[in-house]
């Protein structure tokens, strides 16, 4: 078996791994270089932030509790990517589902738990895809391009739900925007005590394991391959690509949206305005680091929580801002999509060992 | 003295050796016609020389000194131009503008339009091109184009003209035409190389052929006044190759596919002008025509892909209508023209690639929507050792395949689902001579088992060679029906163009 003749996932796999590791390695070098202008040591740091979010139950806890919307809106992400839509809006998206659970979790009453929780994320997860289903609805009739609407539909979203939360939604006692608590039935339970981490993290990992199986082994996920990687073929090959595409994308969606429910529902335990930093848009680096695998955004966030726990423990003693996993976030994408910026290095590398090996040889020629 | 001298050049790429040690040379005044099948490396060879692709090993002289071009400007201010098989010319530019592109005259800072102007007439008169310099790109035929192309590189003072695949976009009036200007350019004292796989032009055009296969020089001192066509494939292939017999029908049926009041509608003009027809069960009806005569738009009207303004399709006795789902679910297979990208996903395995467009059959899949990964592998196996395509086993990506493989794949894929139509374009553009002959055999496989076969291409040869009967498709229109060896080349070509033929004329008069 020649290199070029492996099996397609072997050699995808391979690549897209190199890739995701090369991209996150320069990200976190070049953290360093921040750390260390802002005035700190990057090896201590680095040490602390480490440290203390593997190293603790509570930090790990913690880790695991960051990470878990952003497996949702990585997987949002991803997913919208195989039929090469960008899919922005997962930010809005979240601020559906978090307001939709929120209603349900604090208006609907005396219902069982499970029963309660299941209704919540029902009622999110199609909150969320309605709203992403209206815009490829948009971009296959009309052409629209789904970035901009997207993006000018986060802002109406936010806005509109702090509207609510400030106006007719606020409980009279409170002095922030926010709806009242959710019933106890309707709040997730806590895998560790006194954490945030709740079965939350369960749900994220079988929500990835569901649409991995829904991409690799059904007639709707192979379709969804074929339209994104070629969507002239899939035409030929009478797919419907319009459907395929406006599916996929509400399925995006609607993801986000059980991010959203998940926040409120095991987090907050109620809607706060403004509560996610950026989850949405965390999500694009933690889908491209998982090279748009479902599955692989799990330990993607996994790592990205890690960063994030790290960072905001740290920064309640040093100056070192949370926003330092932004910036390796935002690293981290432009890696993994201009692969090229790295590769002079890689180039670089590969001269050296040739050098080596020839200067080897030579010095062989002139021993003998 | 040799102009060009190219000696042991070698060139690896990650798993094929390109090149292995080939040697080339080139004297002045002479037309060399480099021949091979696709990846024989004659394109690698020509990129080397012309500073697209650096040799790994191998020196190239010019005129007897040794340089070694790192990119094409360096190739062209040497004298050495390429004329591309993709024209890259600027459509809403007149034919002036386009030739000066990139080295115009400048007068003070202003393109010197007047001069510029006044040398392209020259350079047209001198070797009598008859065109306009002032009409926009857009506005001529493909023929023309090219001698754009070979204008703008005679205004770079070319010694050297290498030609890519000149002659595949033209009709067999344009390809006379443009050898006449390529004689006259090299009895100006230009030399001259096509890369190329025809052999019938190269034995018209050609002082003096060289042959690579499998990226090594097989002969580089050909006569092709020597040689018969036969005698050059075979040097090519490196076996018999049996492509220029007929095979006419034995097992015609009843009419199979009816085509009623097929029109077809593009941004308020009409492409396919009320066509009908009719193909047989076991007849492959050929339509011939210059490209952008309607072919495409009627592809995509029998296939399902657009939906015409009119039209009745009768499968034996079912109306067809809708999308290409229930155009294939009918039995009308599709073997697109593009078909590295409209046929297949290169990304994807053989296995995927090969129940695309039947993945939703019950072989294939079962009814709450699941794949059955274990029968479809089974059966892409089975394909892959019936079709011989070449690859260590179906879980390999089709990009990592040679394109015959690829090929093979979209045949496979189509034929091995017993289809009642196929409607195949251009089957054999871009493909080899030993591809060539194995697609040949396999429609006239399927055809003696009875299936309907509409083939649309564009290369006379073909339809002439594989058709039982010829339709010539001008302007949307179907201007000419034919029984094969009715009419000859020059005749088809005449047709294909707008012209009538003297045959036509007696019949209507």
């Amino acid at each position: 078996m020649t290199d070029n003749m492996k099996s397609v996932k072997k050699i995808q796999r391979r690549q897209s791994f190199a890739n995701s590791i090369g991209a996150l390695i320069f990200s976190l070098l070049l953290g360093m270089v921040f750390i260390y202008v802002i005035g700190y040591s990057p090896i201590e740091s680095y040490k602390a932030i480490f440290g203390v979010s593997l190293g603790t139950v509570k930090g790990f806890a913690l880790s695991l509790s960051q990470a878990t919307p952003l497996m949702f809106t990585g997987m949002s992400f991803a997913l919208a990517y195989r039929v090469k839509m960008i899919n922005t809006g997962a930010e809005g998206q979240l601020y559906i589902g978090a307001l939709c659970a929120a209603l349900v979790g604090v208006y609907v009453t005396s219902l069982p738990g499970i029963v309660h929780v299941s209704l919540a994320l029902i009622v999110a997860f199609i909150a969320g895809g309605l709203i992403a289903g209206a815009v490829a609805l948009a971009k296959a009739y009309t052409g629209a391009n789904e970035i901009i609407l997207t993006l000018m539909l986060n802002s109406v979203i936010i806005f509109f739900t702090s509207y609510l939360v400030n106006g007719p939604l606020k409980p009279p006692s409170s002095g922030v925007g926010q709806t009242e608590r959710i019933a106890e039935s309707a709040q997730l339970t806590r895998l560790i005590p006194q954490t945030q981490l709740t079965t939350a993290i369960i749900l994220a990992i079988v929500v990835a394991l569901l649409v991995q199986f829904l991409l690799d082994r059904t007639v709707f996920g192979y379709e969804v391959k074929v339209t994104g990687q070629n969507f002239k073929a899939a035409k030929v090959a009478g797919i419907n690509v319009s459907k395929i595409s406006i599916l996929t994308f509400a399925l995006s969606g609607a993801i986000a949206g059980l991010g959203g429910a998940a926040m409120v529902l095991g987090v907050n335990y109620r809607f706060v305005e403004g509560f996610s930093p950026g989850y949405g848009f965390a999500g694009i680096s933690i889908a491209a680091l998982a090279a748009y695998s479902p599955l692989a955004v799990i330990p993607s966030a996994l790592l990205i929580g890690v960063l994030r726990a790290g960072t905001i423990t740290l920064s309640r003693t040093t100056s070192i801002p949370v926003e330092l996993v932004d910036l390796i976030q935002v690293l981290v994408i432009i890696f993994v999509a201009a692969p090229t910026m790295i590769k002079p290095i890689y180039k670089i590398k590969d001269k050296i060992v040739e050098k080596f090996k020839t200067r080897g040889k030579t010095h062989g020629g002139e021993e003998l | 003295m040799d102009l060009i001298r190219m000696e042991k050049i070698t060139k690896t790429y990650p798993g094929t050796v390109a090149l292995n040690r080939v040697d080339f040379h080139l004297e002045k005044q002479e037309i060399v016609s480099l021949l091979g099948e696709n990846g024989a490396g004659k394109s690698t060879l020509m990129k080397i020389l012309y500073g697209m692709t650096a040799p790994d090993s191998g020196d190239i002289y010019y005129r007897g000194e040794k340089v070694s071009f790192k990119k094409p400007m360096d190739a062209i201010k040497n004298g050495i131009c390429m004329v591309h098989q993709h024209f890259m010319l600027v459509q809403a530019f007149t034919v002036t503008e386009n030739i000066i592109a990139g080295s115009e005259p400048v007068n003070s800072g202003f393109v010197d339009i007047k001069k510029a102007r006044k040398e392209v007439n020259e350079l047209i008169e001198k070797f009598h091109f008859n065109i306009d310099p002032d009409i926009r790109v857009e506005e001529l035929s493909v023929g023309e184009q090219q001698r754009v192309e070979i204008l703008k590189v005679l205004y770079r003072k070319a010694g050297i003209i290498i030609l890519d695949e000149p002659t595949a976009v033209l009709t067999p009036q344009e390809v006379n035409d443009l050898f006449v200007i390529l004689k006259q350019l090299r009895d100006d004292g230009k030399s001259i190389i096509i890369i190329t796989h025809k052999l019938k032009e190269t034995k018209v055009l050609a002082d003096r052929v060289v042959i690579l296969r499998d990226g090594k020089l097989i002969s580089d001192n050909t006569k092709p006044s020597e040689v018969t066509t036969k005698q050059l494939s075979e040097m090519m292939v490196g076996r018999e190759i049996n492509l220029q017999t007929r095979r006419p029908t034995s097992s015609k049926g009843d009419v199979s596919l009816r085509v009623s009041n097929l029109t077809v509608i593009v941004d308020g003009r009409p492409r396919v002008k009320d066509v009908s027809f009719n193909v047989h069960s076991g007849e492959i009806l050929g339509v011939a025509g210059v490209e952008g005569n309607g072919q495409t738009q009627l592809i995509e009207a029998l296939t399902g892909l657009c939906k015409p303004e009119s039209m009745e399709l009768m499968l034996k006795d079912k109306q067809i209508s809708g999308t290409s789902d229930n155009f294939l679910k009918a039995g009308i297979a599709h073997i697109p023209e593009d078909r590295l990208s409209m046929g297949l996903v290169k990304e994807m395995s053989i296995q995927d690639n090969i129940i695309l467009g039947y993945h939703r059959e019950s072989d294939f899949c079962l009814n709450n929507g699941l794949l059955k990964k274990k029968e479809i592998h089974e059966y892409a196996e089975n394909l892959k050792d019936k079709f011989g395509i070449k690859a260590p086993n179906t879980e390999v990506a089709v990009s990592s395949l040679s394109g015959g493989n690829q090929q093979k794949i979209i045949i496979a894929r189509a034929f091995s689902r017993n289809p009642e139509a196929i409607i195949i374009a251009h089957p054999t553009r871009g493909v080899d001579v030993g591809a060539m002959e194995y697609i040949h055999q396999q429609l006239i496989e399927l055809r003696d088992n009875g299936a309907a076969i509409l083939l649309i291409s564009a290369d006379l040869d073909e339809v002439r060679t594989l058709s039982d009967r010829l339709l010539v498709l001008f302007e949307g229109e179907i201007v000419s029906e034919s029984m094969p060896g009715e009419l000859n080349e020059i005749e088809m070509g005449l047709l294909m163009t707008g012209g009538r033929t003297m045959i036509e004329v007696g019949d209507k008069s």
